[in-house]
Parts: C-alpha cells; sequence; structure tokens
C-alpha cells in the first residue's frame, strides 16, 4: 500500500515544528493578556495565526507534491485514508486560524483587556488541540511506517 | 418598542433589532426566542408533524402488504418509503420529541430560569428544523409526476455496498448522508448543552440525588449523544468522500471494507437505541409515582441502572452483525454482554412495579401510557432477549420477528411513554387539560392497534417472512398476519386522530388546568400554568427529593401523607418577588440564520459546488453576528 | 480570570444562580509565567528533534515503534498538562481525562481481541 520514499520526513518535521511553535506563541499570548500587556497579546497571536498558515501552505505544497507523485484520494485505500485525516486535521487548523485572526482584530480595536482574556484561553484550548493531534498523526502515519 | 422608524421603511437590521425588543408576540418573536420552553413547544410540534408524515409511509407500507402479490406500489417506491420511514420516526420524531421534553421540563425540574446557553439552544432547533426538511425534500428529486420518488432507498442503516454510488446512483442517499449529518450537529449542540444545565444550573439545594428521575436520564442521554453522534458523523463523511470523491473507505477492490461501516454505524446505533428509550423511562419514572401518590421506588437504583445502561450500550453492538462472519469469540463475547444489558432494564422494570405496588393509584390516561409502556416494553425486552441468543438470532436475522422487536421497545417503548409525558404535563404548558373521555378512548384505540399490528409480526417473521421485501406470494402462509397488521396499523391512524382531535378540542376549552392539578411531586407543579418567561419569581431553595411534595404533604405515623395545614411546615423561603428586575437572555435571529447555513451547503455539494460558499457564508454570518451582539439587550 | 475561576463565578445573565460554596476547586492553581511556557517549549522542541533523529537510526521496527510512541505520548501530555492547563485545574478533570481514556483504550483492545484482529 506504501509508496516508497513518498514522505519528505524533514520537510513534514519543519512543518510539525512550526505547528508545535505556534501553540508556544499561543500560550505566551494568554500570559501576556493575563498580566493585561496587550501589545504582547498582539504580537503573540499574530505570530501563532502565522505560524498556523505557514502549516497549512506546507500542508498544501506537500498535497501537491503527493498527488503528482501519483498518491490520489481515489488511488488506494492509503491515499483516501491519509488525504482525508490529515485534511480533516488540516480544515480544523484553517478554522483555528480564522479565530486568532478574528481576534488579533479585536485587539486592534481595543477590545480585549485582561477581563476577556477568558476569550483568549478558549481560542488557545481548540489550538492546542488541533495541535496534540498532530502531535498523534506525525507519529503514527509519517514516522512509523510498517 | 416602535417598529417604524421615522416615515421610511426600517433597514433590515433596525427591523430585526425592533423585533428583538418585542418579544412576546408575534411571528418574529418565535423565529427569534430563546426561551427554553417556547423551543420546546417548537420541537414537539416538528416533531409531531415529522409523526404524521412518518405515520403515512407506514400506512403506505401497510397497504401495499395488505394482500400477497399487490402492486399498488413498486419495489423501488417501496424501499424507498422504508428507509423514510425509519429514518424519520427515529431522528425527526422519537429523538426531537425527546428533546422537546427536556426543553420544556429540565429547567424546570431543576429549578433554573432558563438553560445555559439560551441562543445555542435555539440554534439547535433550527439546526434539527433545517435537517428534517432538508431530508424530506428528497422526495421530490425524483420525477414525482411519473410517480417515481426521489427519497433515499438504501435502508435506515445505509449499510455498504448498497448505499454506495453503484447501486444506489441517484441523489437520494446523498441526502440522506447529509441530512443525518445535519441533524447530528443539531444534537451535539442540545446534548452539550444540557450536560452542562443539568451540572451547573440547578437551585440551591438540589444535589444530583435529589434531581427528578427525568432530568438524571436527560443527563444520561445527553452524554450518550455527545459520544454517539461523533460515531456516525466520521462514518458519514466516509460514506460523503465514497460518493461524492471516489474515495475508497467501502470500496473492497481498492483494499476497503463494507464491514466497516457495519461496525461504526452500530457503533453508534446501539447507544442510539438508548437515546431513543431512556428519556421515555425518565417521563415515566415521573408520572407513576404522581399517579400511585408513592415516591418512585428504589430511586437510587433506578438511577445507577440508567447509567450503567449508558456505559453498557457501547459494548453490545455486534449483536446486530452475528450473521456476518466474524467469528465464536466476538459472537459469544457480545451475545453475553447483550444479556447482561437487560439485568439493568429489568431492575427498572421491576422499580416501576414496585412504584405502584400499594399506591392509592388513581387510572387517568397520563398512567395509563405509562403502565402501557412498562408492559408493552416488557414483551420488547424479552423479545430482545431472544435475539441475544446467537444460533436463535441466526434464524430470525432479517425477518419480521425483528421488526415486531423494535417496534414493541421504540413503540411500545418509546412513543407510548412520550404519549404518557404529553397528556402529564400538557396542562403545565397550556393550562389546559387534555381531555380525559378522548385520551382513554385514544389510549385504548392505540394500544390495541399497536398490538394487533406489531404482535402478528412475531409469527410471520417466525413463519420465515423477510423484512423489507415489497410483496410475497399467497403460498407461504403468511397472509393473515399481514392483513391483521394492516387493520392495526389503521386503528392507530386513528388514535392519533383521536388525540388530535383532543387536543383541539381541550386548548378551545374554557376550563383551566391551574398550576397543579395531578397532585405533582416536583418543582416544575409550584409555578403557575403556563409558566412565566422567568419560571421563578424566587429561585426554590430545595431540601428533598419530590421537593414539592414535601412543601404540601407530611406523614403520620403509619407512613400515610397527611396535607401540610398552610403556613404550616413550609419553610417560609419567598421573600418578595414578582418577576421584576430579573435579566433574561434577549431574543436572537442569528441562530436561525447560522442553521439556514448547513442545508445550502448541502444542497451545494449535491448538486454544484458554487453553492457552498454561499452557505458557508450564511453560516459565518450567523456565527460572527452571534459572538459580537451581546447576551442580554440593555435595558432602556 | 482564568476558566477554572470562571467555572466558580456566577456569569452574567440573571437566570444563573450563585452556587452555594462559591470558592476554589480542589486542586486548581494559577497558571505559570512566560517564562514557564518558553522552557516547556524548549523541551517539545528537543522532543521533536529526537522523533526524527530516532527515525534516522538503523534500528530495530519494534524499538522504533515503542520509542516514538512514547515520544509523542510526552509531548502529548506536556502540553495538555501545561498549555491546556490541566495540571493548573481541578484534580476532578484529570481523573476524568485519563479514567476515561484508559477505558476506551482498554474497550479497544478488548473489542480487537474478540473480532480477532490485529494492529499491523
Amino acid at each position: 500500500m506504501h509508496y516508497d520514499g513518498l514522505f519528505d520526513i524533514p520537510f513534514t518535521s519543519v512543518s510539525a515544528f512550526v505547528l508545535l511553535m505556534s501553540s508556544v506563541s499561543m500560550v505566551l499570548a494568554l500570559a501576556a493578556i493575563q498580566r493585561d500587556n496587550r501589545r504582547g497579546l498582539q504580537i503573540w497571536l499574530f505570530t501563532t495565526a502565522i505560524l498556523g498558515m505557514l502549516f497549512l501552505s506546507g500542508q498544501a505544497y506537500e498535497f501537491t507534491e503527493f498527488y503528482h507523485k501519483g498518491l490520489s484520494l481515489n488511488a488506494n485505500l492509503f491515499g483516501t485514508t491519509f488525504f482525508v485525516l490529515t485534511g480533516f486535521h488540516g480544515a480544523h487548523v484553517t478554522i483555528g486560524v480564522l479565530i486568532l485572526l478574528s481576534l488579533f482584530t479585536m485587539t486592534l480595536q481595543g477590545r480585549i483587556t485582561q477581563a476577556q482574556s477568558l476569550n483568549i484561553e478558549l481560542a488557545g484550548l481548540y489550538w492546542h488541540f488541533v495541535d496534540i493531534v498532530w502531535i498523534v498523526i506525525f507519529t503514527l502515519i509519517y514516522l512509523i511506517q510498517p | 418598542m416602535a417598529t417604524v422608524i421615522g416615515q421610511r421603511q426600517p433597514t433590515m437590521a433596525e427591523a430585526l433589532r425592533a423585533a428583538r425588543g418585542s418579544s412576546y408576540e408575534g411571528i418574529w418573536s418565535w423565529l427569534t426566542t430563546v426561551d427554553h420552553k417556547r423551543i420546546g413547544v417548537l420541537y414537539g410540534a416538528s416533531a409531531f408533524f415529522f409523526f404524521l408524515l412518518g405515520g403515512i409511509e407506514a400506512l403506505l407500507i401497510r397497504v401495499q402488504l395488505i394482500v400477497p402479490n399487490s402492486g399498488i406500489i413498486d419495489a423501488d417506491a417501496y424501499n424507498r418509503l422504508f428507509t423514510m420511514h425509519g429514518t424519520t420516526m427515529i431522528f425527526l420524531v422519537v429523538m426531537p420529541m425527546s428533546s422537546a421534553f427536556f426543553n420544556l421540563l429540565i429547567p424546570l425540574q431543576i429549578g433554573a430560569r432558563d438553560v445555559a446557553f439560551p441562543r445555542l439552544h435555539a440554534f439547535s432547533y433550527w439546526v434539527f428544523l433545517a435537517g428534517g426538511i432538508f431530508l424530506n425534500i428528497s422526495f421530490f428529486t425524483g420525477n414525482i409526476f411519473q410517480g417515481e420518488l426521489g427519497a433515499p432507498g438504501a435502508g435506515w442503516f445505509g449499510y455498504q455496498t448498497l448505499a454506495s454510488k453503484q447501486f444506489s446512483p441517484d441523489h437520494g442517499v446523498d441526502f440522506w448522508l447529509f441530512g443525518l449529518q445535519i441533524l447530528g450537529v443539531a444534537s451535539l449542540a442540545s446534548g452539550f448543552n444540557f450536560i452542562v444545565t443539568v451540572l451547573n444550573m440547578r437551585a440551591p439545594g438540589m444535589t444530583l440525588f435529589r434531581m427528578p428521575l427525568f432530568a438524571w436520564m436527560t443527563l444520561v442521554t445527553s452524554f450518550l449523544l455527545i459520544f454517539a453522534m461523533p460515531v456516525i458523523a466520521v462514518a458519514l463523511f466516509e460514506l460523503m468522500f465514497d460518493r461524492l470523491f471516489d474515495a475508497n473507505f467501502f470500496n473492497p477492490v481498492a483494499g476497503g471494507n463494507p464491514l466497516l461501516w457495519q461496525h461504526m454505524f452500530w457503533l453508534f446505533g446501539h447507544p442510539e437505541v438508548y437515546i431513543l428509550i431512556l428519556p421515555a423511562m425518565g417521563i415515566v419514572s415521573e408520572v407513576l409515582p404522581t399517579f400511585a401518590r408513592k415516591p418512585l421506588f428504589g430511586y437510587p437504583f433506578v438511577v445507577f441502572s440508567g447509567i450503567a445502561i449508558g456505559f453498557m450500550s457501547w459494548g453490545v453492538w455486534v449483536h446486530h452483525m452475528y450473521t456476518t462472519g466474524l467469528g465464536t469469540v466476538a459472537n459469544a463475547a457480545f451475545g453475553i454482554s447483550t444479556i447482561m444489558i437487560g439485568v439493568p432494564t429489568g431492575v427498572k422494570i421491576f422499580n416501576w412495579l414496585g412504584t405502584l405496588w400499594g399506591g392509592s393509584i388513581s387510572l387517568k390516561t397520563p398512567l395509563l401510557f405509562a403502565v402501557g409502556f412498562v408492559a408493552m416494553f416488557t414483551i420488547g425486552g424479552l423479545s430482545g432477549v431472544t435475539h441475544s441468543m446467537v444460533p436463535s438470532d441466526y434464524q430470525q436475522q432479517d425477518t419480521y420477528y425483528v421488526v415486531a422487536h423494535f417496534h414493541y421497545v421504540l413503540f411500545g417503548g418509546a412513543i407510548f411513554g412520550l404519549f404518557s409525558g404529553i397528556y402529564y404535563w400538557f396542562p403545565k404548558f397550556s393550562d389546559k387539560l387534555l381531555g380525559e373521555g378522548l385520551g382513554q378512548l385514544h389510549f385504548w384505540l392505540m394500544f390495541i392497534g399497536f398490538n394487533l399490528t406489531f404482535f402478528p409480526m412475531h409469527i410471520s417473521g417466525l413463519l420465515g417472512m423477510p423484512r423489507r421485501i415489497y410483496t410475497y406470494s399467497g403460498d407461504q402462509g403468511w397472509d393473515l398476519w399481514n392483513l391483521m397488521s394492516s387493520i392495526g396499523a389503521f386503528v392507530i391512524a386513528t388514535s392519533i386522530l383521536v388525540f388530535i382531535i383532543n387536543v383541539i378540542v381541550s386548548l378551545r376549552s374554557a376550563r383551566r388546568a391551574g398550576p397543579d392539578p395531578w397532585d405533582g411531586r416536583t418543582l416544575e407543579w409550584a409555578i403557575p400554568s403556563p409558566p412565566p418567561p422567568h419560571n421563578f419569581d424566587e429561585i426554590p431553595h430545595v431540601h428533598a427529593r419530590d421537593d414539592f411534595w414535601h412543601q404540601k404533604y407530611t406523614e403520620d405515623e403509619k407512613g400515610q401523607p397527611v396535607p401540610v395545614v398552610a403556613g404550616g411546615a413550609v419553610e417560609e423561603d419567598q421573600h418578595a418577588g414578582d418577576g421584576h428586575g430579573i435579566h433574561m437572555p434577549s431574543p436572537s435571529f442569528f441562530p436561525l440564520i447560522a442553521a439556514i447555513g448547513f442545508p445550502i451547503m448541502a444542497t451545494g455539494m449535491i448538486y454544484d459546488y458554487a453553492l457552498v460558499p454561499v452557505g458557508v457564508a450564511v453560516l459565518f454570518t450567523g456565527i460572527y453576528g452571534w459572538a459580537f451582539e451581546p447576551a442580554t439587550e440593555e435595558a432602556e | 480570570m482564568t476558566l477554572a475561576e470562571y467555572r466558580k463565578r456566577p456569569p452574567d445573565t440573571d437566570i444563573h444562580v450563585e452556587p452555594e460554596e462559591a470558592g476554589h476547586e480542589p486542586g486548581a492553581k494559577p497558571h505559570p509565567g512566560p517564562l514557564e511556557y518558553a522552557r516547556i517549549g524548549l523541551v517539545l522542541a528537543v522532543v521533536t528533534m529526537i522523533e526524527v533523529a530516532i527515525y534516522y537510526m538503523s534500528v530495530s521496527h519494534t524499538v522504533l515503534v515503542v520509542a516514538l510512541i512514547t515520544l509523542s505520548a510526552l509531548k502529548f501530555s506536556l502540553v495538555v498538562l501545561w498549555f491546556m492547563h490541566l495540571r493548573f485545574d481541578s484534580r476532578l478533570f484529570s481523573q476524568l481525562f485519563v479514567g476515561g481514556f484508559l477505558l476506551a483504550l482498554s474497550v479497544f483492545f478488548v473489542a480487537l481481541a474478540t473480532l480477532g484482529a490485529k494492529l499491523t
């Protein structure tokens, strides 16, 4: 079922690292606003959104590459499960980026202060959830191959 | 608040804002309501409408089967009718009707002013309605003028590879899968809402073990919902990729596995069975104590067997799949677990009998339906135990015996339980008692019709009549049983007609029921009928299980209830409070807007992808508007 | 105000009732500071590098699988415990999630065994 040499491990490791680091910047955004540091909140929220988009671009590049190498949704069972699994993850990251950009816009309007830090915490919970799913996917799908 | 702004026509935003202000009149108030009682009424009315629709489908099926070799309905239309009958009755009738009771009663029973997330609540309802309408629109996608229906025809279980693009090429199954996906969103939203409501919004003193049993069953059902709906969502997404994008999940040629669908469907499907029956069990556990004038026998046992059923329902799904060849170990293991799940159910039956035992029973319509539930559900439960035996099940698989079984638990069980609840709580929300004479007539017609319809199916099933066949030859010995079933179906239909007449007559009558017509036990009977928007002028302080009963009665030395003299043992909790100054969440139209996005997206997925972004835009308009509008409008 | 504190506080609308025993949940602690978060981030980065390094080492498949699963479980736990604040929240949640996870895992393997299926 597997295509030998399909995965580009160094490339995907970097994008996994990018997503992992976006979790760090997300939690730093929360720490900033809990201390009423609005400037810090803006910077870290924006960083997180950028890292998320970087990850998505990596996924788009990877999907294109795989498709050119002959792996597609309907090629075989591996193609089906791979694209649906990682694709759904990507869709969740996209929603996360939308949430982050919405919150970032709100910070520019000055609508998020220390009293509204709960908004950031909830968005953060979602973002970390998406991240831990990728931790599992990266290990099980990319690194461990039968 | 004035709805006309100056001399010009109000803009959309202004009109909507104005509609928000006048919250208790007119159509706008229903479209924007976040009041749990109104949403409950909407849920109930919609579910009843779908009940009539599903009933008509059932009648058509029975008309076709009334005599052998009948040609009224062809095989294709027959497949679509039984698929829609099953899907409708499960997802559009029993689930939302149960949800109607959750909505109406949970805040009242636990002493709260509303649910935890009122707008999410409205969202659940509108998404449910959107999904239900979307599913039924599929009828019209066929060539209706030549009598070709377009509805799904692969069964409510959508087995693979029958439901694949190859064997179900038209759009019926697409409507089915997107319809169920949409309904799943509604169920998830309401599941989370009720868990948070029950856990966080109970009145002071209302500990978990002082809650009415119905609230407990709501909690268990909600947990089942939030764990079961994602399973079917995953299965439906996989089906979507297979059908729309030519993926290979269930395609054996490319290494996929059709059996995977059955595993996922029944891993959802069996907890779903308990999602359907637990609310009715909760209703019956409220009705029996009231009409026996005794507390529920063995309350903790009933609660814990409800929880046990919730857990065990996850370990029995393979009993739907005995004949798929999973091997003796699997069949034996799941046979044992299936027998075991009968134990907590049996515990409940005995507790209900214990509740009635020695009570001063008043045989009113709600009690008749509740007792009917206990009896019919027991029969269905017993035939269920016969299914758990693997060799016996090999004989019964896909015969009418199975049809008899699940109609005894879902009609004899769930529907009887729900009607019991309708008769019991109708006066609370309308201030009118449903007529007792017509009610009794309704019960007996339905009880006789039900048994006339479904009992013969045990026999036709044991005689070997398979399910889902659109006709049969006359030499099989099935004629009489099918004739009986078909006659019974029309008796049931008559009984529903009696019910409708009863509702109309009762609503028009001038006699008022008052706040506590049944001498009830739980908090909802302590407030006026119908309850004011804010439910409780003063949030009650709860001191006991069946708190309202203990406010009305004490016990003499023989344990008999003695009415409390007014002003006696009732603790003076009542501070002055007339409902003024209580801020209720303001109505909102955004849940409705968000809900409209889903069917647009689904239509786009089926016909033209260009519609998908439109649906997404509508959904996002709803979500962003919702997120940025204040939950409570400032008082002006 | 953190999520843990918020749960014990009456929300904005009057429909909610103030709980009788408002106060701290058992085991709930204040959140750590940015330095602590940065340190966890560093650990996560190092573990990811070790994972990739193991992938390129010529070890037996079993060792590879065990090592990689252990390391990703470690990353998973770090994110959940620190970034998602499970460590600083009521102990009830840890019990609920860990208990639920173990239950799910055991049901998964029991079901696999009864169905006679294998993971690979």
